[in-house]
């Protein structure tokens, strides 16, 4: 299933948020000396339609429906 | 003499939780804080100098909507010279101010891999099933939008009125290569003809020519008089019609050719018959157009194409360099006209050869291609995911990083800038004490950084000259000062008490 927003008990939210360490805090300062390039390059056109058609899945509409923004600036 | 042209780029981005219900200014609060919760910036945004409402055309206009100022929500300080904090109900961040057009691109990109880690840290905080998600985009396709504005310093001599009407005519026509492209229309008007792909996300917002507001009746010139520096000697221009782009490419040619053209505007040297009759409707027209063949009425009744209109800025702006001495674009002026040039070439002849560079006809190229493959209908909501996922800062599912699309500056640079301010603008400054005394900044904002050093009295070092505290000027300062203290001492009759409530 993708990208369907399913509604959980708020409580059981907090609860289950991991609190930030200090192995954390390590990971993001050893971290900062690379930009993040797990992004993989496709090369040809129909590498990157596969590739959509990947994260695509099922659930497009509701994904589309679920996207509602507050007006900003 | 045209005013140097400081520039920065302010990016709101849209935020996204999936799996529980989590109002948007919990969500952007909860990715500010990942970063700062890290010691990697500072908590305290200064609001002591803060008028969004005042109205750059003089009068006030107390029915206008100007933005409120939000003290409570997460804001912090980087070392960089960045500001990372909750606007509304977006994470927004402002990259360092720049003296080059070169390094606004590079700080974007530093500020846009800021928040990717920033999400990253803070997806680890939830629980498992859910996630949150940004889009580095104008609109969620429903009429909602949110802002990537950039910001230019303007002499405060040339006169306001002259100057929106010309930069009017730029901001129209050079969404041709800004446009970040977008799915369908929002806020359609009655008897329009139907569009399923048009060239900007945010066109479709612009009601009025010229105003103070952000958020509703938006015009294509902002009116905001908040310098954040001399007011007596400097503008600081407020542009909010533009797309956030992806592309270094189109960040790069969007804010070179902005400031071009407003050099030209200070040194009278606009050609001053290219004034557009009615640029709400053509913003619109402009956007929905994406065969490049709109022909736009003038004031002098002529009828130009964006393109055309393009080409003669062009012109003029290569005649204008040939007689500056000092390029006010930190350098980077020839390079613009050439790109600038060959991207004007390339629109004209075959715009489908810039679909490593500019947004819109990048992601037209993948939009037109699924829809062949699965011979998708206009409507499908396959083709407005893919619209979104083009934004999504994602390194896993955005798309836009597996284009590999053509690049600007490199990714140690970037890697630097998301720490180290730029060493020529008053950004080395306030990046330098954040990262050097964290303990001593009470709070920073663009013009002035204040201390505590445990005297009776809170100290501000007034910064309202954007050119100064450089490396240049400063950098020994840092060398030499151990503690706050010194500095504070050899900054002697540059430092002010502070003695009211300074408001935060």
């Amino acid at each position: 299933m993708y990208l369907v927003a399913t509604v959980v008990d708020m409580s059981e939210r907090i609860r289950q948020t991991k609190p930030a360490t200090t192995q954390d805090h390590n990971d993001i300062v050893d971290n900062v000396d690379v930009v993040d390039n797990s992004a993989e390059l496709l090369e040809s056109l129909d590498d990157i339609l596969d590739h959509i058609d990947e994260i695509l899945e099922e659930n497009a509409e509701e994904f589309v429906k679920n996207y509602v923004q507050k007006g900003g600036e | 003499m045209a005013t140097e042209k400081i520039c920065g780029i302010e990016t709101e981005y849209g935020i996204l939780v999936t799996g529980v219900e989590m109002s948007p200014m919990t969500a952007s609060s909860l990715l500010v804080n990942a970063y700062s919760d890290d010691g990697l910036s500072l908590r305290a945004w200064d609001f002591a100098h803060e008028r969004p409402d005042v109205d750059a055309r003089g009068q006030w206009s107390p029915e206008a909507d100007y933005p409120e100022v939000e003290m409570l929500m997460a804001n912090s300080i980087l070392s960089n010279g960045a500001r990372f904090y909750v606007d509304h109900a977006h994470p927004e961040i402002s990259t360092p101010e720049c003296r080059s057009i070169r390094d606004v691109v590079l700080y974007d990109r530093a500020s846009e891999e800021i928040i990717r880690r920033s999400l990253e840290r803070a997806n680890k905080r939830l629980p498992e099933g859910v996630e949150m998600r940004l889009y580095k985009n104008n609109s969620d396709g429903k009429g909602n939008s949110y802002g990537c504005h950039e910001n230019y310093l303007v002499s405060r001599q040339t006169p306001f009125g002259l100057l929106s009407t010309f930069i009017t005519t730029h901001f129209v026509s050079r969404q041709i290569f800004t446009g970040a492209g977008k799915v369908g229309v929002e806020q359609p008007r009655e008897g329009e003809p139907r569009v399923a792909f048009q060239i900007s996300q945010r066109s479709d917002f612009f009601e009025e020519t010229i105003g103070l507001e952000t958020t509703v009746r938006r015009p294509i010139v902002n009116t905001r008089d908040e310098p954040h520096c001399d007011p007596i000697r400097w503008r600081r221009l407020h542009v909010i019609v533009g797309d956030a782009n992806m592309s270094e490419i189109a960040t790069y040619l969007k804010l070179g050719t902005t400031a071009l053209v407003l050099c030209m505007i200070e040194d009278h040297a606009f050609p001053e018959s290219l004034v557009i009759d009615d640029p709400v409707t053509e913003i619109r027209k402009v956007s929905h157009d994406t065969s490049l063949t709109h022909a736009i009425r003038m004031n002098d009744g002529s009828l130009k194409t964006a393109l055309d209109i393009q080409r003669e800025l062009l012109s003029c702006a290569s005649q204008w360099l040939q007689g500056v001495k000092q390029d006010p674009l930190g350098g980077d002026s020839e390079d613009i006209i050439q790109l600038w040039g060959s991207v004007l070439t390339q629109l004209g002849s075959d715009p489908d050869s810039l679909s490593d560079s500019i947004d819109w006809i990048a992601k037209r190229r993948i939009l037109g291609a699924l829809q062949e493959r699965h011979q998708l209908s206009v409507d499908d909501a396959r083709l407005k995911v893919v619209d979104l996922q083009y934004h999504d800062i994602s390194s896993q599912r955005g798309l836009f990083q597996k284009l590999g699309c053509r690049t600007l500056v490199s990714d140690q640079d970037v890697v630097t800038a998301m720490t180290e301010p730029p060493p020529d603008t008053r950004a080395y400054f306030r990046g330098k004490c954040i990262s050097k005394w964290p303990q001593s900044v009470v709070s920073a904002n663009w013009d002035s950084v204040v201390f505590d050093i445990g005297d009776t009295h809170l100290q501000r070092i007034p910064m309202m000259d954007p050119l100064k505290g450089t490396e240049h000027l400063v950098g020994h300062l840092f060398a030499e000062c151990d503690t706050a203290s010194q500095l504070l001492a050899r900054l002697g009759d540059s430092v002010e008490q502070v003695v009211e409530d300074p408001g935060w």
